[in-house]
């Protein structure tokens, strides 16, 4: 499952987290902190991403910010129904992620949406689908979404 | 808030960043736009908070993190407002946010995301947690990820 990474593969994992040069060459740009060319900084991260170590190379949009909602929710869900009800959870495009985590309250999603309203009738929804309590906890206040993790 | 070419910009990159020397003039010719405008547009939705940033996106998993720990606090309501960002603050936690009760059920109302590379890690950090809280903390756990059940991210429609 772990991707092996090399020294460079770490620094670039690391240096690039922080931000990306809005420039005509933003790749040559950032491969001079690296003391390496541009074409190797684009094999780099191609191949990060093409392995898994990176979701993905790209702008990171919140979500809130375009107008929309994002809910986390948690579910007790039985477990000899819980691919079953994973399956009708995932199902809803507003889902955004899905975890199983060990707790009574077995599964957790985010939902998000472009249309604030959708999250209330998406959780509605799920509970009608499933016959299980949807519980909500939006969050109320924010203290840090530094979203970095060094490799 | 958002107009038509910026919806097209968030389209066209929410996946990935043209892997190209010249990324935003590659996006350019396929928007029909002048580059400097995809730059601009870019940069104002930084501005404002649309995009947090440019850049990698790790996957904790596959790069050997696979000890995924949700720690919640059952912080008392009048402080939580100060302790909060302390804790958020701290430089392992990647996310912090307050959020509601579910009484009786659900007593937590703080929520810290912890990584590591084994549990041994994630609760070595939920330990300085746990000291920073010191009795303003009723109760905590952690909530342990044991599969990935979906991952899409939020997705834009252009």
């Amino acid at each position: 499952m772990s991707v092996e990474l090399d020294g460079l593969d770490r620094r670039i994992v690391n240096g690039l987290q922080g931000g990306f040069p809005l420039s005509e060459r933003p790749y040559a740009e950032a491969a001079e902190a690296f003391g390496i060319a541009e074409d190797e900084l684009i094999a780099r991260i191609d191949r990060l991403v093409e392995t898994g170590a990176l979701s993905r190379f790209a702008p990171l949009f919140n979500a809130e910010r375009l107008g929309g909602a994002v809910c986390l929710c948690g579910m007790a869900v039985p477990a000899a129904r819980f691919d079953a009800v994973a399956e009708q959870v995932n199902a809803h495009s507003e889902v955004a992620h899905n975890y199983a985590r060990e707790h009574a309250l077995s599964m957790w999603f985010v939902l998000a949406s472009e249309r604030p309203e959708r999250i209330e009738e998406v959780a509605a929804a799920i509970e009608a689908e499933t016959g299980l309590t949807v519980y909500r906890l939006p969050k109320l206040d924010e203290y840090y979404i530094g979203l970095k993790v060094e490799v | 808030m958002l107009d038509d070419l910026d919806r097209r910009i968030i389209a066209a990159t929410q996946t990935g960043l043209p892997l190209t020397p010249r990324p935003y003039h590659a996006l350019a010719e396929t928007l029909g736009v002048p580059a400097q405008e995809v730059m601009d547009r870019l940069r104002g939705m930084q501005a404002r908070g649309v995009v947090r940033r440019i850049g990698a996106v790790p996957n904790h998993y596959a790069l050997g993190w696979s000890a995924n720990g949700m720690s919640v606090w059952d912080v008392a309501d009048a402080r939580v407002a100060d302790l909060g960002p302390q804790v958020g603050a701290l430089d392992f936690v990647s996310h912090c946010y307050r959020r509601p009760r579910h009484l009786p059920l659900w007593p937590y109302n703080l929520f810290a995301m912890v990584h590591g590379r084994g549990r041994d890690e994630v609760e070595d950090k939920v330990a300085r947690i746990a000291a920073l809280l010191g009795p303003a903390s009723r109760a905590h756990e952690v909530l342990y990820s044991t599969r990935i059940l979906k991952k899409t991210g939020l997705r834009i429609a252009a």
